[in-house]
């Protein structure tokens, strides 16, 4: 096949190989394009005014182009019962990498962000154990750490699609309570050994020191395996609003239990039950019964780009992108539909740490100006494949929010229109 | 605090001397981590702190109360948000009534909660939400007490303590499976 002039289609309504990427073929692509949306340059080009005077010099601590000041949170209101409960969504149609900056990591908060003086913070580790033990912050800055790229992702994520009808909404919305970053701090496994967990101990039990003062139970085989107390976010202290001073960090599983402002462990024989694992946080199933402690978040991914409410402007060639992630593991495989999932394709993933973190895919989409459905399917490396929304929402409760991780449907009209729809 | 940061600098100097001697083979006996910065501290100094109270009744504090104690503190404290009689309201839930098994189910203490513990500590932990911990732990059997009855699981002058709380048999009790080994 001359893959200079004719595109190499893997699945129907314009799929192209994932080669064409890396720059090979796709020359003649082009000329089938209509144009960018600019138009032509067809004027002299001019050295603009910033090429004649010198700039802003350094600043302490940087901040977007006043040009990108659309690339924000998603931020809901205030609550009116609930002083400083609530979410903000990452804006992930406007990010590109697998790393979210912390000034984008989405949040959700029971009780506020408390306004905490890490010389006062006290975290401490008691109950089953041979001697409780007291730590500062400064007590902890000088443990041996280590740093992992890891998603979180609240168990509530894409909830917004459990509903009967699909809401004309953007990705920051459906999906946005999802980010990935560098967590670095001490290992929770080197502080229970300096407190000598007992061999009754079957549980921790964590506690923020939030006004709610919200608490999880957490398995003491995964307190011990990967399990950290978080104290640097992408490389500078973790931000207030994702636990400030400390927070507990457990990879791969629903975002709750990595209570933020962590202050106590106490190590149990049982779960305590708390409100967030018992009338929050559980799945109602179809016949009533509940499942509970349904931790690890399950194989997922979302196109980002195209997605809900942006408008393609020019047929032709566009990448379809999105973001890859599993509780179980690593994500082996993602494909894509532009056909509402009659045929499929695989998309290139970019290498780097695939284990708990988000996978960043591609695939080049030749737009023909017809009608699509585009979809994204992905696999992970312990064989989970994402469910289709039909047999996601038959396993479960009509009323469940939580655990969702069905393929996301997203049209293109005609007109360039793409919206979220269920198919 | 600058005689725990002296310690603190010694324990960290022994670490590295330990580190050493780990590096020239003896690293297989050699603990984990060198660096063993924790202060001791006893369960009784946590005595205020830890509101962890579990379903077997462990670390409820003394005191007690009834749901017709508890009315007067329900009526000031919570009815505003849930409710005169625990109906819930625009933005704050239900306490009382509902059943998981209508279309759509209606979750509540009194129909999803399975144990009466995570009331009380949710209560003491949490509510109200204007100001957390502002209740008494009589304040908080009192009202406990109370949304348990308008639910009908205890009656108007069951007295809740330490020694009652645990073995009061919540509706949905059985209501959840634990797939925390899956």
């Amino acid at each position: 096949m001359d893959t200079k002039n004719n595109p190499e289609y893997v699945a129907g309504n314009g799929l192209i190989h994932r080669r064409h990427l890396l720059g090979l073929g796709l020359a003649g692509i082009g000329s089938m394009a209509a144009g960018s949306a600019l138009g032509a340059d067809a004027g002299m080009l001019s050295i603009p005014a910033w090429s004649k005077a010198p700039g802003n010099g350094p600043s302490e601590y940087g901040a977007p182009s006043p040009f990108a000041a659309n690339v924000k949170r998603l931020a809901g209101g205030p609550s009116a019962t609930a002083p400083g409960s609530g979410v903000s969504r990452t804006p992930l149609h406007l990010l590109r990498g697998t790393i979210t900056p912390n000034s984008l990591h989405f949040e959700r908060h029971h009780s506020g962000v408390p306004a905490i003086d890490p010389a006062q913070h006290r975290f401490v580790i008691h109950g089953l154990v041979r001697q409780a033990l007291s730590f500062s912050y400064e007590d902890l800055l000088a443990y041996p750490m280590v740093s992992q790229i890891y998603f979180l992702e609240c168990s509530g994520n894409s909830g917004a699609n459990t509903v009967a009808t699909a809401g004309d909404t953007n990705a920051a919305a459906i999906h946005g309570l999802l980010s990935c970053a560098e967590w670095t701090g001490v290992r929770l496994s080197t502080l229970l050994a300096e407190a000598g967990v007992t061999d009754a101990a079957a549980w921790i039990t964590a506690t923020g020191a939030d006004a709610a003062s919200m608490g999880r139970s957490i398995p003491l085989s995964k307190a011990l395996d990967d399990v950290m107390i978080a104290l640097y976010q992408n490389g500078e202290p973790i931000r207030p609003e994702q636990g400030y001073p400390m927070r507990l960090f457990v990879p791969g599983w629903e975002g709750n239990v990595s209570v933020k402002w962590l202050t106590q462990i106490k190590v149990t024989d049982a779960p305590a039950h708390f409100r967030d694992e018992t009338s929050k946080y559980t799945d109602l199933l179809p016949d009533g019964k509940s499942l509970q402690f349904t931790y690890p978040m399950g194989v997922k991914s979302v196109i980002t780009s195209p997605s809900g409410q942006m408008k393609l402007l020019r047929q032709g060639i566009h990448e379809i992108t999105g973001v890859a992630w599993t509780g179980h593991g690593a994500i082996r495989r993602v494909e894509i539909s532009a056909d509402g999932g009659r045929t499929w394709a695989d998309a290139h993933i970019e290498a780097g740490q695939q284990h708990l973190a988000l996978a960043r895919f591609r695939l080049p989409w030749q737009w023909s100006g017809a009608p699509a459905i585009l979809q994204s399917r992905a696999t992970d490396s312990s064989n989970n494949v994402q469910p289709g929304r039909d047999s996601w929402m038959a396993a479960y409760n009509s009323a469940n929010r939580y655990h969702y991780n069905a393929i996301q449907s997203w049209s293109v009209s005609a007109q360039g229109d793409v919206k979220n729809v269920y198919a | 605090m600058f005689m725990r940061k002296s310690v603190s600098m010694l324990v960290i100097a022994a670490g590295v001397v330990t580190l050493g001697v780990a590096s020239i083979g003896f690293a297989a006996d050699a603990p984990a981590n060198p660096v063993a910065l924790g202060s001791p501290i006893t369960e009784a100094q946590l005595a205020d702190w830890d509101l962890i109270v579990a379903p077997d009744g462990h670390n409820l504090p003394e005191g007690n109360g009834t749901a017709a104690q508890g009315q007067a503190v329900y009526q000031q404290k919570c009815a505003a948000c849930h409710g005169a009689g625990g109906e819930g309201a625009s933005g704050s839930p239900a306490l009382v009534g509902g059943s998981v098994s209508t279309t759509p189910p209606l979750l509540t203490v009194g129909s999803y909660w399975p144990y009466a513990s995570t009331l009380f500590d949710y209560v003491r932990r949490a509510m109200p939400p204007t100001a957390p911990k502002s209740l008494s732990n009589t304040e908080v059997y009192q009202v406990t007490a109370y949304v348990l009855h308008l639910h009908g699981v205890i009656a108007e002058n069951f007295v809740l303590d330490k020694n009652t709380l645990p073995a009061v048999q919540m509706p949905n009790r059985e209501g959840f499976i634990d797939v925390s080994a899956n």
